[in-house]
């Protein structure tokens, strides 16, 4: 199994919003900006339950991408990717199950540390499941053009 | 109070009514093209044939009066034309050191063609985004709990056992009762001994047990008025509440199930009743019995039927009766053994309006929801400047009542400190001109217009400690005056 490109792996640690896509059942992509946790193997999204309609579309087709866009949530950073990969819902402990990723989202949204000790402002907001990603296959952009052709990186096989 | 949970108003399930809300995210294909041509970059995506999403930005060119967006075709990628692809605006403003803020995106649906130059275009069948300046997020959010309580239902079916929300026993408490609103029950209760402290010792036993059962009664309300605005759909209705408007939220949100609330209000109104009864045996008195059924059928005739006070524009009014010159002289009767007087009831005065005055303002971001919910209340039925033109009138009775009852020689003197919290009254009245129409942005205001009830209650309070304590340490000090001869 190939590792996630250094500079894509960059491109997840800045990356303030990215944009996950998910497949529903009508076979429509629908796309949800979401902030990406990466731990250096997956990629984590949490979704309220406020927001949980993606989750039944990942249930239903568990295909989806993770596109970073935007160079203003990059941190100036130029380049652009979008990773293909394999999605689950986790969703043992909506309540308390996600915050073990709260290390990660704190480094990139300090304020979430003192909105969830008031939780109790909006309890809803905080009822949350996780999206868990396994790469697959990488598109890449260095330099962001995205009329050029990406170098594409399968993560389960060989480049290419 | 049971019976009428199992009439509800409304027969559809609570749930039913919140999947009825305008939805706020769907727009047309040119309401969506037309934001799209906002952003600087759009990422375009579509379904390969893996099965697996496609993202890719690129450059737009939106035609949102042609209702179509064309772009340049992103390199080694074919964007197909036999499917729905879609176009994504998102911004986001990084905050360093807090996170980010103006979250803002748009997604436009809909079939590819490809020109003889290679231009791609995509023609906009439908869209839908989310834009928090336009939308807010508590509004937003509001907007989405019936999609919590679906989420909830099918994990539950799932799992075969229910799944809930949860919050901290403290937390829910705090929320499900209501708790930091009891200023409004101490402030009269404490008013009304001291008032009665003025001419004879305080039995501190009585005093506090009147403080407890005033509370209880209090709560009873809190919770009863949660039970009543649910079924009859006002709280559903409203997806713009405030800390300070909407009731608490625990039954829309699923932490506590409506029979567990009716359970709990009976059981602090329970309560209430069996101190009161103490009370009465301590303290035989006809004045107390009477102070203390009224104050019980104010209290849950204030949302519950047949009364409904505040659906007919009567809850100011039961609010100001009821925590104002019902809990002083209440309080005041069970020191003097029964005997009532004036200056309870005018030192009850301005407490009365400015607690009236509390759920008056609360009212004003709630009007629409209410409205739908047949809740007449004033901010209802009148117009902005009618609502605002009444609360400054109103403050001015509140403040003016303190003056008029020194000079007559009813109030003692020390009194007039009460006046220190007209700069409050002032900030509250420009600040309902101001944001009349922004919930979010009231909502400051509405806790200046708490700080201003509790502050001239308190106030009043400190000028009756003088007053004691002058009056136990320093004999033949006029407390009083006696301008007209009184």
């Amino acid at each position: 199994m190939t590792s996630m490109p250094e500079p894509v792996g960059r491109l997840l640690d800045a990356a303030l919003v990215g944009e996950l896509t998910v497949v529903r059942r009508d076979g429509r992509p629908i796309t949800y900006p979401l902030i990406p946790l990466w731990d250096g193997e997956r990629i984590y999204l949490t979704s309220s339950v406020l927001f949980s309609r993606k989750l039944d579309h990942v249930k239903g087709n568990p295909r989806v991408s993770l596109s970073l866009t935007d160079p203003v949530a990059l941190g100036d950073q130029p380049g652009r990717a979008t990773i293909q990969g394999t999605a689950r819902v986790i969703e043992d402990d909506p309540h308390g199950g996600w915050e073990r990723l709260m290390p990660i989202w704190e480094r990139k949204e300090p304020a979430i540390v003192s909105f969830l000790k008031a939780r109790v402002a909006l309890p809803l907001f905080f009822e949350r499941a996780l999206i868990e990603i396994e790469p697959a296959r990488v598109l890449f952009w260095p330099d962001g053009q995205t009329t050029k052709a990406p170098q594409v990186v399968d993560l389960l096989g060989e480049a290419a | 109070m049971t019976a009428t949970l199992e009439r509800p108003t409304d027969p559809r399930p609570a749930g039913d009514r919140l999947d009825r809300l305008p939805p706020t995210d769907h727009m047309t294909a040119r309401t969506g093209l037309e934001k799209l041509a906002t952003y600087p970059f759009v990422v375009l995506t579509w379904v390969g044939d893996d099965g697996f999403p496609v993202s890719v930005a690129s450059e737009a060119r939106v035609d949102a009066e042609g209702g179509s967006v064309s772009f340049d075709p992103p390199g080694g990628l074919a964007v197909p034309t036999d499917r729905d692809v879609s176009v994504t605006g998102s911004h986001i403003r990084p905050q360093p050191g807090y996170g980010y803020d103006e979250r803002r995106h748009v997604t436009v649906w809909g079939r590819v063609t490809t020109s003889h130059d290679g231009e791609l275009t995509l023609a906009g069948a439908s869209a839908w985004g989310w834009d928090e300046a336009e939308v807010p997020f508590f509004e937003y959010s509001e907007r989405n709990v019936a999609r919590a309580r679906t989420y909830f239902d099918a994990l539950s079916a799932e799992r075969g056992t229910p799944v809930r929300p949860k919050l901290s026993f403290g937390f829910l408490t705090l929320r499900a009762t209501r708790l930091p609103f009891l200023s409004a029950t101490v402030i009269p209760t404490v008013l009304g001994v001291l008032v009665a402290a003025v001419a004879a010792p305080v039995d501190l036993w009585l005093a506090l047990i009147t403080v407890v059962g005033g509370s209880l009664v209090h709560l009873g309300l809190n919770v009863a008025n949660d039970v009543f605005d649910t079924t009859q759909g006002a709280d559903e209705l409203n997806v713009t509440p405030t800390q300070y408007s909407g009731g608490s939220r625990v039954i829309q949100y699923g932490l506590v199930s409506i029979r567990r609330m009716a359970l709990i209000s009976a059981a602090f109104y329970a309560g209430a009743v069996a101190i009161g009864l103490y009370l009465l045996a301590t303290v035989p008195s006809a004045a107390l019995l009477v102070i203390g059924v009224a104050g019980i059928v104010v209290s849950i005739g204030y949302t519950a039927p047949p009364l409904k006070l505040v659906y007919r524009g009567l809850g100011e009014i039961a609010v100001a009766a009821g925590f104002g010159p019902l809990m002083v002289l209440g309080a005041y009767v069970v020191q003097t053994g029964g005997t009532l007087a004036w200056e309870p009831f005018v030192a009850s005065v301005p407490v009365a309006i400015l607690v009236a005055l509390i759920l008056y303002a609360n009212e004003i971001p709630d009007r629409r929801s209410d409205a739908k919910a047949g809740k007449r209340t004033l901010p209802v039925r009148w117009s902005k400047e009618a609502v605002i033109h009444w609360y400054g009138a109103s403050v001015v009775a509140a403040f003016g009542i303190v003056p008029v009852g020194i000079v007559l020689g009813i109030l003692p003197w020390p009194t007039i400190i009460a006046l220190a919290g007209i700069p409050l009254a002032r900030k509250v009245y420009r600040g309902l001109w101001q944001t009349y129409d922004q919930p979010y942005v009231l909502m400051g205001y509405l806790g200046t217009n708490v700080r201003l009830h509790m502050t001239v209650g308190a106030l009043l309070i400190v000028a009756y400690l003088a007053v004691v304590a002058v009056g136990a340490l320093v004999a033949d000090v006029p407390m009083y005056l006696s301008l007209l001869g009184g």
